[in-house]
């Protein structure tokens, strides 16, 4: 059967010489009879598919590592004891254990080994383990560069292109220097299969460093000119990245576009190719290569936009639909047209495509369209248009992305002339919606009714579906643009606020925002609710007495589930009611001061200071509780040219600010009273105020103007946490002298600290919680110590008024003020007392200090043994560079502090 | 195109190919999230996602999923069906092929996909030509490692 072998081979056992090889020559044979003989010497090393399968027979993470573990420590060794003999089959192994997410960084060097042997089968591991274990940051790349400069030279077209590939899968900058003149050889090489890759590692090299460019210029073009498509889609890839790295090579490339139609026309036009056909499309990867490089030579420039009118018009009429493959060729075409200076009919056909991709059964389809769309509704707003029953039936597609799209999509075509119609449906989506989509929607609608509202009716209207609609999740920015239009709108309020008492007697749940804005407008409008018309025929329901409106509330304030912030509303609201209401005033004080003892702080606050208005302050309630002005609005500049309905260049998706709300300035007391909206629409104000800038107001300033300078001091944000809204809302410190004037600060003390949990200094003095002192000190505190005072820095001590309080808890606001030049950052505050003592810090305001600037901070010191309060202070900061670090005694407190 | 994931339904990585140079660590991250990513969403979404600043195009065939990441202006649905022609290459190479054979084999997936595609572009559209190329390959491999030896000294 082997005579070849009977005679002449007889050094091999017959078994070895089944499988007759006529490479099997006496090198080989002597090699493999070394490598037997080596074999005998050391262990076998495991195969690779009995390492697979050991490692997937683990059945925990620890087993699978220490298989793992174990193989790398026996690959480490066989590569210390330089095995050449098993090395192809070690890096494989070490290859798959990379896979699975272990390091595998001691493989480089002996894939490179791997490289550089003679044998097929070895540079084969060798460049696949350096395309996964290198890449062009490791410095192994001087090693690889020779290997690949000696492989790139090869007469075996395959180890050139496995050097090839490699290259174009990890070059780095100075390789691709190092190896571009051996590239740009290969690029005119008479092989086809080398001539391709080399095209893409040009590709690769030009993308690394675009300089390089120059070189392949020559060889590029005459790329276009071939028969076979490997090469011809490289050579346009080729093309495509030096026309978008520079302009100049664009140009120079316009002169192909007759050669590219040529090759795109004889592409449609051709019969039936086997090779290259997909699903009855003739080799879409080339097709969409070319329409991607027209694309990019037709980009303003009319004349060649002009040369390629007509084969985009071919490829958009005769390419087959019923397959993924045409509509990915029909996609690149609709870009294509979209972008280039094409004609009018064209345009009106490619969003035709679009229009028809939108009814397609594949979601995919669907999803390219929308965003499509999407670009292009600016460009050309009304043909968009005649799609926009189909892209509103996309908001009921079952997949999320495409509704996601459809709803952008929606918004960016509502105009004035829609407007009805569109936020109709888009309502609809609205209360069907996921969560997720809640927010945005809502605000959207929000912004969209705001420019394009018919009237104010309708604009109210709406605002009141979304709040019904999206629930609990309105942003903060619906219920402040919401209030806001309430206020605005002087003829309506009885209505809006008959309809909000509707909606709040159905729900008084699950719609938190929407029971705001609706206590709001009962407690400013209750009057006028209780006299509205009502009116069947327009679906206005009557008007509900004062009695029922109490039940409401007391439910509304009394139900768990309601957030405090709603029923911090609802307190305000309700004491605006008893000047409102003429036969519940009794009830109402009863209402508010059961809450003089709430758990919550804020709730007890607001109890205890509107139950002083029934009693020894009565006389100031009606003026106190006056209805507020109109809040009016400052729109930004070129806002109202929005308002005519024109679509052009505006992107409703991207403004997402709410628009921004100034209270007027005319009663500032009413205001504060009103205080709730004026910090729900002003929310970041607080923390945007630089705590330098308030201390320049001077102690004891009410002067309204201030503050509401500096409550317009800060940009507007449209969602900061509802909480730290309310952690800042004003109340009234109901100081026993100057109620007013406390009044009108309250605010400002807040403004002072920018720390996020900031409602100690806003609690009043029933709540023990401190006052900052330096810009409100009460008339009857005990006046503020110096505590430290060296270097320009000075430290200075002020206290809570503890007279009224009966814990042994002083609250001690620490001032940090420089009064030198320089600025101190790393500033560090450190205080420790006598263990009798028990001390608690808070967060400081900052850690630099700028030349006067401050820093503060509160401490809270517990005295139970009543005895005088001694304190160490150490203060460190750096100041010019240098860190400074002192430490003093304070022994000087004043002696009110525990008496 | 910039990278190309193969993982199973359970999260495992079968198969990596970077066109870009990253870090380990951050090749690692990108691979953790996209994989927790698409594993979450449900079959009836599309086969697109917004992530960073890169376009992600998936697909599901049988067990594994077959992810690229390709930059803004490419075309998605091409993406789709360079996955489709990768997918027909192997399964046409291993005859009806299935994960374990990519498990197995993994260096003939990359073998395939580097006949493909060469620095993240397609450079060959004809599917006999690719499998020409991998089978010519693999006879010099053939040709010189005598591999009945080992096997019959119970060595290999």
């Amino acid at each position: 059967m082997y005579p070849y072998y009977e005679s002449d081979w007889s050094v091999l056992p017959p078994e070895a010489n089944r499988r007759f090889n006529p490479a099997f020559n006496m090198a080989t044979i002597r090699q493999v009879v070394n490598e037997a003989i080596e074999r005998v010497r050391l262990p076998t090393p495991m195969r690779l598919r009995d390492l697979i399968r050991q490692i997937r027979a683990a059945r925990t993470a620890a087993e699978e590592r220490s298989v793992v573990n174990k193989e790398c420590a026996y690959i480490r060794s066989t590569f210390r004891e330089e095995d050449s003999v098993w090395r192809c089959r070690n890096i494989a192994k070490l290859l798959y254990i990379h896979m699975l997410g272990y390091p595998a960084h001691f493989g480089q060097l002996e894939c490179l080994k791997l490289i550089a042997s003679p044998r097929f089968t070895d540079k084969r591991f060798g460049y696949l383990g350096a395309m996964l274990l290198l890449d062009e940051r490791q410095d192994v790349h001087l090693l690889i560069t020779n290997c690949l400069k000696n492989d790139l030279n090869s007469t075996t077209q395959f180890v050139v292109g496995l050097a090839l590939c490699t290259l174009g899968a990890i070059a780095s900058p100075e390789m691709a220097r190092d190896l571009a003149g051996e590239v740009e050889r290969l690029m005119k090489s008479p092989n086809a299969y080398i001539r391709k890759k080399a095209a893409l590692c040009a590709y690769r090299i030009i993308k690394r460093v675009p300089e390089l460019m120059e070189i392949f210029l020559p060889a590029t073009r005459s790329m276009l000119s071939e028969k076979n498509h490997g090469v011809l889609i490289t050579g346009v890839a080729l093309i495509t990245e030096m026309c978008e790295n520079s302009p100049d090579t664009l140009n120079h490339f316009k002169k192909i576009v007759p050669n590219l139609v040529r090759i795109l026309k004889n592409l449609i036009l051709a019969g039936y190719s086997p090779e290259h056909d997909v699903s009855g499309v003739s080799d879409p990867f080339l097709q969409v290569k070319i329409l991607k490089l027209l694309r990019i030579l037709g980009i303003n420039d009319a004349d060649t936009s002009e040369a390629m009118n007509d084969i985009l018009a071919q490829v958009a009429t005769n390419t087959e639909t019923s397959k993924n493959v045409g509509n990915t060729i029909l996609y690149e075409t609709v870009l294509s047209i979209m972008d280039i200076k094409s004609e009018g009919g064209l345009r009106v056909l490619a969003v035709n495509i679009l229009g028809r991709f939108l009814l397609n059964n594949d979601k995919n389809i669907r999803y390219v369209a929308l965003n499509t769309l999407l670009r292009t509704v600016h460009v050309d707003t009304s043909a968009v248009q005649r799609h926009r029953s189909t892209i509103l039936e996309c908001l009921k597609d079952p997949d999320v992305s495409i509704r996601r799209r459809a709803m952008e999509l929606s918004f960016a075509l509502v105009n004035s002339q829609n407007i009805r119609t569109m936020i109709k449906e888009l309502l609809s989506f609205l209360e069907k919606a996921d969560p997720e989509f809640k927010a945005p929607c809502s605000s959207s609608i929000v912004l969209a009714a705001e420019r394009y509202a018919p009237n104010k009716r309708w604009h109210l209207d709406t605002l009141l579906k979304v709040l019904v609609a999206a629930g609990n999740s309105v942003r903060d920015d619906v219920i402040s643009s919401t209030i806001q239009l309430i206020s605005e709108s002087t003829n309506h309020q009885s209505y809006v606020s008959l309809q909000l008492w509707k909606a709040l007697s159905e729900d008084l749940q699950n719609r938190q925002p929407l029971t705001q804005v609706a206590v709001w407008a009962i407690g400013e409008y209750g009057d006028q609710l209780l006299e509205a018309q009502p009116d069947e025929e327009h679906n206005i329901p009557h008007p509900p007495t004062e009695e029922q409106v109490l039940e409401i509330y007391q439910r509304l304030l009394w139900s768990p589930q309601n957030t405090h912030t709603t029923k911090q509303y609802a307190l305000m609201s309700l004491t605006k009611l008893s000047t409102r209401f003429n036969r519940t005033t009794n009830q109402i004080h009863q209402m508010i001061s059961s809450f003089c003892s709430s758990l919550h702080i804020e709730l007890q606050q607001r109890g205890v200071e509107f139950s002083q208005l029934f009693g020894k302050y009565e006389h100031l309630r009606p003026a106190l509780l006056e209805r507020m002005p109109p809040i009016e609005v400052i729109r930004q500049p070129g806002d109202s040219d929005f308002s005519n309905g024109d679509m052009d260049g505006l992107d409703m998706l991207s403004e997402e600010n709410s628009p921004q709300h100034v209270p007027m300035e005319s009663n500032v007391l009413l205001d504060l009273l009103g205080g709730d909206v004026l910090d729900i629409i002003k929310p970041s104000s607080y923390s945007s105020v630089e705590p330098s800038k308030l201390s320049s107001v001077p102690p004891n300033n009410s002067n309204n103007q201030d503050l509401l300078d500096l409550l317009g001091l800060g940009p507007l944000s449209d969602n900061s946490a509802v909480n730290d809204t309310t952690n800042n809302m004003a109340g009234f410190i109901s100081d026993n002298n100057n109620l007013a004037n406390n009044m009108a600060q309250s605010p400002l003390a807040a403004t002072v600290i920018n720390s996020p949990n900031s409602n100690f200094l806003t609690d009043d003095l029933f709540t023990s919680a401190p006052i900052e002192s330096t810009v409100v000190p009460a008339s009857n505190s005990i006046p503020p110590m110096t505590a430290f005072d060296k270097d320009g820095l000075q430290i200075v001590f002020s206290f809570d008024d503890v007279r009224e309080h009966n814990g042994a808890t002083v609250t001690i606001s620490v001032t940090s003020s420089n009064n030198s030049v320089s600025p101190m950052t790393d500033f560090l505050f450190q205080a420790a007392v006598p263990r009798t003592f028990q001390i608690q810090m808070l967060p400081p305001s900052g850690t630099t200090l700028d030349p006067n600037g401050v820093v503060t901070q509160v401490l809270k010191v517990t005295n139970p043994g009543q005895t005088a309060l001694k304190m160490r202070i150490r203060i460190s900061y750096t100041i010019d560079g240098n860190p400074v670090q002192e430490q003093t005694e304070v022994n000087n407190f004043p002696i009110a502090l525990w008496e | 195109m910039q990278f190309m994931l193969l993982f199973s339904r359970q999260g495992k990585l079968r198969l990596q190919k970077w066109y870009v140079a990253h870090p380990d660590k951050l090749k690692k991250k990108i691979t953790r999230e996209l994989i927790t990513t698409i594993l979450a969403r449900k079959p009836k979404m599309c086969s697109f996602l917004e992530w960073r600043d890169l376009k992600i195009v998936y697909k599901r065939y049988a067990s594994l999923y077959f992810c690229c990441a390709i930059e803004q202006d490419d075309n998605e649905l091409l993406t789709l069906e360079v996955i489709h022609r990768y997918v027909e290459l192997l399964d046409k190479y291993f005859g009806s092929v299935c994960e374990l054979d990519i498990i197995f084999n993994f260096e003939k997936a990359y073998f395939i996909l580097d006949e493909l595609m060469l620095g993240g572009e397609i450079q060959e559209t004809s599917k006999k030509n690719v499998l020409k190329a991998i089978a010519a390959q693999d006879l010099l491999q053939e040709e010189e490692t005598p591999q009945g030896f080992f096997d019959d000294h119970g060595l290999g």
